[in-house]
């Protein structure tokens, strides 16, 4: 079990080095790369969603993307995460695992987790039946006919209801939460998942500024024992957390770099923040 | 505690626990005994005609528990569930038309059917039909494999809601044509009827009948028994997860097309069952049971019932067709209007059936 390496406290994102090998599918980062993708292009009725796109994300690094709306932000997600085939190019989770050659179930088993823009949770489940199905387990169909909680995975979800602060409402339908919560729980359960890398699709969209910082403070702990990548409109909010911030625009990479390049570069302003 | 009486408290609670006990005690002592032991002039006396009526109505119980299953747990709507039951129903009449045997209008060795035809031996998909483990075998596996092939490939490809729904609709009406001919070997539009024994008992009987009558009902508390270990089960959770947010349970790492194809053959294996054990109680099979109107009706007793509640499902079935066996003597030419106007005041004010307005009455009189 790596349930350790949940239990991140805050400020540890430096940690790189403490870096656990788990074995999540045969994910082989030797080279410090968790993600590469390489001129990947999407096309959707000869409109170019992706355009030659090339990315790295580096083992345990918190990588910010930002862009215009239409910039391929969410493509790319779908990408990674196998909802759209790519047109051309490759696209890899660490050295060797393909992720074009696989379905959404493989790729989220391999260690990627995905939170969507509007919360997606399981809204007549309760807090507690969330995170149980989204907990790393054997999740074919034989074994959840007779799957029980261990008391191990009961601590476990327990543990993810405290750092998420749902415990009051751990038996209440999620359906009933706030918009915050919800944002919340549905990061808790892609940490329930256990995964490598995180791609998190405009995580704070409706929080309020308290649950904003909380969720900051969250990913610069999880960074370091997880890969993120976070899309974000928010500029202050990348401002906080981002160490390295890629721009898209039109489908491709146009700046890269600390948050201070990117805001000083000519074409970024033009296309994005100048608007 | 051990194991198994955790599962037993998981499926029902102490009060379920008794209304099942207290519904297995009418079915197994109750009625048995009054058909039976009382004499037919006794005004406790009941008659054939109420155990042939109970027996039917549990068997489209249990057809209403498969549909349950599929619709009110994992969100996917067959309009063909029809077909499955028929199908079930089918395999068990070959073997009760073989054990007929020579007793039938021409006194031959082939089903009346086929000498009227002029054929001079069984077709090659009849082999066997004298088997009654075979017949048994026919039953389960013709709508399981049926239903698997067909669930591979919409599942696979993603065929959803409506679509769905309209192919199932499909599929149970070309059946339908199918059989109807009679190249077909399985009787026309006439079916098969005139049944005279089962496992060498004659089949009309008291005794028989309410024999099947106890099977049925035992098969239909078990079929609700098993629907409640499904649905309280991980995997349960996992079909409902995937009716609220099919994305989401990708992106958690379960393969939706897995679990799909899991639910609709089991489901599709109980319809078959039921429709094998409807024959023999109700004497006839033919074609119209894969009518679409057929399979549609299937649809309504759950929403009467109550979607996603398994007993109401169950309810549902018994309260409409104990309306239908009503008004069809009573008011024969108004039936279908009533039930159209029945499905439309459900889906209007009892969205959760009459099991939601149960719960509603319920909690006014709590608060």
């Amino acid at each position: 079990m790596n349930g350790v390496a949940l239990h991140a406290t805050a400020g540890g994102g430096a940690g790189e080095g403490s870096l656990r090998r788990v074995a999540s599918g045969d994910l082989d980062t030797a080279h410090g790369v968790v993600l590469y993708l390489d001129e990947i292009s999407v096309s959707f009725d000869g409109f170019k969603a992706l355009n030659k796109l090339s990315l790295a994300i580096d083992v345990g690094e918190l990588r910010c993307v930002i862009g215009p709306n239409g910039a391929g932000k969410t493509t790319m997600m779908d990408v990674i995460t196998g909802k759209t085939r790519p047109d051309a190019g490759k696209a890899f989770f660490g050295q060797t695992i393909d992720l074009t050659r696989m379905s959404e179930p493989e790729i989220a088993q391999a260690g990627i987790g995905r939170k969507f823009q509007k919360p997606t949770i399981f809204e007549r489940h309760t807090v507690f039946e969330n995170l149980e199905l989204a907990m790393k387990a054997d999740k074919r169909v034989r074994r959840t006919l007779f799957a029980r909680l261990s008391s191990a995975e009961r601590d476990r979800i327990a543990d993810m209801l405290q750092r998420i602060r749902l415990v009051e409402v751990a038996d209440r339908a999620a359906g009933l939460l706030s918009h915050g919560q919800k944002q919340w729980l549905e990061i808790g359960m892609l940490l329930m998942q256990e995964p490598r890398l995180l791609l998190l699709d405009e995580p704070v969209a409706g929080m309020s500024d308290e649950e904003t910082e909380r969720t900051a403070e969250l990913f610069l702990s999880l960074a370091g024992k997880h890969s993120l990548v976070v899309v974000e409109h928010d500029m202050q909010f990348v401002a906080k957390i981002a160490r390295t911030v890629t721009v898209l625009h039109e489908g491709a990479v146009i700046a890269e770099g600390s948050m201070e390049r990117v805001q000083n570069d000519r074409r970024v302003i033009e296309v994005y923040l100048g608007r | 505690m051990g194991p198994v009486s955790t599962t037993f408290s998981r499926l029902y609670g102490r009060r379920g626990w008794i209304a099942l006990g207290a519904f297995g005690a009418v079915l197994f002592i109750v009625i048995p005994v009054l058909v039976l032991a009382v004499p037919p002039g006794s005004t406790f006396h009941v008659s054939q005609y109420w155990v042939t009526l109970i027996g039917k109505i549990m068997c489209y119980a249990i057809v209403a528990l498969a549909m349950d299953l599929i619709w009110g747990y994992a969100g996917i709507l067959s309009l063909g569930h029809g077909l499955f039951f028929a199908l079930g129903g089918y395999a068990m009449g070959m073997h009760l038309m073989r054990q007929i045997g020579r007793e039938g209008q021409y006194q031959a060795d082939l089903p009346d059917f086929m000498v009227f035809l002029d054929w001079k031996e069984l077709p090659w998909h009849w082999s066997g039909s004298d088997q009654f483990w075979w017949a048994m075998l026919l039953v389960v596996a013709v709508p399981g494999l049926l239903a698997y092939v067909f669930g591979y490939f919409a599942f696979r490809s993603r065929v959803k809601g409506v679509y769905f729904s309209i192919i199932t609709q499909a599929l149970t009406f070309a059946a339908m044509l199918l059989f109807f001919r009679n190249e077909t070997g399985f009787g026309g539009n006439n079916g098969f009827t005139d049944f005279k024994r089962i496992l060498g008992f004659a089949i009309a009987t008291p005794e028989t009948r309410v024999a099947l009558f106890a099977i049925t009902g035992a098969m239909l508390i078990g079929t609700l028994l098993l629907g409640r270990y499904l649905v309280t089960s991980r995997f349960g959770r996992v079909l409902a997860a995937i009716r609220d947010a099919e994305q989401r349970v990708m992106f958690c790492g379960y393969n939706p097309v897995h679990y799909k194809l899991a639910v609709w053959t089991a489901s599709a294996v109980l319809c078959g069952i039921a429709g094998a054990l409807y024959v023999p109680q109700v004497g006839i099979i033919n074609p119209s049971e894969m009518s679409p109107a057929n399979s549609i009706e299937i649809a309504i007793w759950v929403a009467v019932g109550g979607r996603g509640t398994l007993a109401g499902a169950a309810v549902g079935a018994g309260l409409v067709n104990g309306a239908k066996s009503f008004f069809t003597q009573a008011f024969p030419e108004y039936w279908l209007f009533f039930l159209g106007l029945l499905f439309i005041l459900v889906t209007l004010f009892l969205p959760n059936g009459v099991v939601g307005l149960a719960d509603r009455l319920r909690g006014a009189r709590r608060a």
